[in-house]
């Protein structure tokens, strides 16, 4: 892995629009089936910025590509229609500078985002400057936009950066357009599974595997306080133990001195603890290191299975499974293992409980009468609300901002074992927009990281 | 302010709308599965239905020989398991006791025994399932004189499937534990 990977120099100074508040809005909490109609002008490059961009990063038309970026970001939200390019009346330069925006309105455009792409050398090195502005074209004026400076090949971050800033001007929520999801590739028949760690942007792109497949690696998961740090279950020498990666010097190392398997890791919001299960003897139980200590904690004791812990965002609760009561059931306790209760109480069996970035819900996976659903419920275990349901599915993990679950589905076999996959779907919250994740091989256990630092 | 306010109008209208079908769709998709569930376990059995399944599984354990190799000549390696269980049925018993009498005998034999889980439930609950079972294979193990350093627990989870399928007698050839000589 290239030793910059996750290096990105930034340099921003906001474009001070006309008015301080915008006219348009979005309102993001209910299911959307009336998008809003928005155009996304290629940005503008010069002769001269083009060409030495084209030799450095082998792409014709940045600006274009830029804006496929941010295109592809807001119409994949299903708040946003994209509006066809080939019907635009103003030319890029032209409209960045200062849109006509009768010409805007009459192909129906709500929004217009316009841009410049700028190549600069600063201390001899290349670098980009991109320079975006987003219209409001009902009252024609500018609402927002920044320029920022860049290495050439953080190019496609340039794009999400400005998605993120778009979303969070007309949605009034945070972006979650910058960030990674780490997951496992999967290849070959199901009875000898090939998995390898696998990192790709959100939007499906710049793939890079981390791990080889020479030993069964399951559930990486992101420190949510730092994008390079991941955590993961690896059967390395046949000792399934959880590790902790650094994903930008490749460091890696075990967690903790278990005799025993240990899994279902998953750090806490501040990234100085790690919770995860410890199986001994047949007993699996919650157990908590503290990574700056090393010192380790037993926090359930009980008979049963207890495991897939996550924390709450304040890192005053932990939800865990458990199937103390006869059936896998979810269940929240104090993060020292005290005030264990019982929240799930519906009919089927619940598990993977995932805490909400926002803290309201948990996120959950429920098997009822042979089916599989991803749902939602309060942390008090009501206002159960199941968002989707398949033959097989699990494993949510929640965009930054809490809008977005991500999950995987596997598909029937025949008694042939064919027609098996395991790809990656996300769903809104409001349970609509629910999507194919691309990703190169079959997938599962996605996590998302949280907006990626610099 | 009143681009806002018509945009919500219109939210409200569609979300009625969606509502009105995501419930009249919601209920065709559930019986279309429910049927669709149980044909499918009907083609599993195929031609002669009942009979076949019946000297496959009892109740959901499975009790053909189909996968099941050998410890040692005439030592079946493997025992099953019914859904979400750990419990030993008496066929598994007779068999870890032919395979602790083996292990007795030749004393510098060690073990690892591997338990696993069916595709139909949560990767990390399968993973302490399968460690749960190897143990209760262990367990039984070390009543019949097998010392507890001589076997290894390995749960893969559902990660190692050695049937492919996605049926009810697939399923059962899964929930395993199996006793794999180390040395």
């Amino acid at each position: 892995m290239k030793k910059n990977l996750f290096l990105i120099f930034l340099i921003y100074s906001i474009l001070k629009p006309s008015i301080g508040f915008s006219l348009v809005e979005i309102d993001i909490t209910r299911g959307n089936l009336d998008p809003m109609p928005i155009s996304v002008s290629p940005f503008f490059t010069n002769n001269e910025s083009n060409n030495k961009i084209k030799n450095i990063l082998d792409i014709e038309n940045l600006g274009s590509e830029i804006s496929k970026v941010i295109e592809n970001n807001l119409v994949k939200t299903g708040l946003f229609d994209a509006i066809e390019k080939e019907a635009f009346l103003q030319k890029p330069d032209i409209a960045h500078l200062k849109p006509r925006f009768e010409d805007w309105a009459l192909i129906k455009s709500q929004v217009l985002i316009t841009g410049k792409v700028t190549h600069k050398i600063i201390n001899e090195k290349d670098y980009i400057n991109v320079e975006f502005k987003l219209w409001d074209v009902l009252g024609a004026k500018m609402v927002d936009g920044f320029s920022l400076t860049t290495t050439p090949r953080s190019w496609r971050r340039v794009g999400h950066k400005i998605s993120d800033k778009v979303y969070e001007r007309l949605t009034g929520e945070s972006g979650y357009f910058d960030t990674r999801i780490i997951y496992v590739s999967e290849e070959g028949p199901k009875t000898q599974r090939v998995k390898k760690l696998a990192l790709m942007d959100q939007d499906g792109f710049n793939t890079k595997y981390i791990t080889l497949g020479n030993e069964l690696v399951l559930t990486p998961r992101f420190n949510p306080a730092d994008d390079k740090i991941i955590t993961y279950m690896s059967y390395f020498r046949n000792m399934p133990r959880v590790y902790i990666v650094n994903l930008q010097t490749g460091e890696q190392k075990v967690v903790g001195d278990f005799r025993g398997m240990t899994f279902a890791p998953r750090f806490s919001p501040d990234g100085k603890k790690l919770i995860m299960s410890l199986a001994k003897d047949g007993n699996s139980e919650i157990w908590v290191r503290d990574l700056e200590t090393n010192i380790q904690e037993k926090l359930t004791d009980h008979p049963s299975i207890d495991t897939s812990p996550s924390y709450s965002p304040d890192g005053k609760f932990i939800t865990f499974n458990s199937d103390r009561s006869g059936y896998q059931q979810i269940y929240v306790m104090k993060s020292d293992g005290s005030n264990v209760k019982r929240i799930s109480f519906g009919k089927g069996i619940y598990g993977t409980p995932v805490w909400s970035p926002r803290g309201d819900l948990i996120a959950f996976t429920k098997l009822h009468k042979g089916k599989f659903f991803i749902g939602v419920m309060r942390t008090d275990g009501t206002g159960e609300r199941l968002l989707t349901e398949n033959f097989y599915q699990e494993a949510p993990s929640w965009s930054p901002n809490g809008r977005i679950i991500i999950f995987y589905r596997e598909t029937k076999s025949d008694n042939e074992g064919q027609g098996f996959s395991a790809k990656l779907w996300s769903i809104d919250l409001t349970g609509y927009n629910e999507r194919l994740v691309k990703t190169e091989t079959d997938a599962s256990d996605p996590s998302w990281s949280s907006l990626l630092g610099n | 302010m009143n681009l806002n306010k018509i945009l919500k109008n219109a939210f409200l209208v569609v979300m009625f709308g969606l509502i009105v079908t995501a419930c009249a769709t919601k209920k065709s998709v559930t019986t279309d599965s429910t049927t669709s569930t149980t044909t499918k376990a009907a083609e599993t059995q195929k031609a002669d239905p009942i009979e076949k399944l019946d000297a496959l599984m009892q109740g959901d354990v499975y009790i053909g020989s189909d996968t099941v190799g050998e410890l040692a000549s005439g030592v079946p390696d493997r025992v099953f398991f019914a859904t979400n269980e750990i419990i030993l049925t008496t066929a598994s018993r007779e068999t870890l006791r032919k395979q602790a009498a083996w292990l007795r005998q030749n004393s510098d034999v060690t073990v690892v025994v591997e338990g696993h889980a069916d595709e139909r439930g949560t990767r990390e609950y399968n993973l302490a399932l399968g460690e749960r079972r190897a143990n209760a294979a262990k367990d039984y193990l070390m009543t019949y004189g097998v010392s507890s350093d001589r076997i290894k627990v390995l749960s893969y989870g559902k990660e190692r499937p050695v049937d492919s399928g996605s049926n009810p007698l697939s399923w059962s050839k899964n929930r395993r534990s199996v006793t794999v000589k180390a040395n």
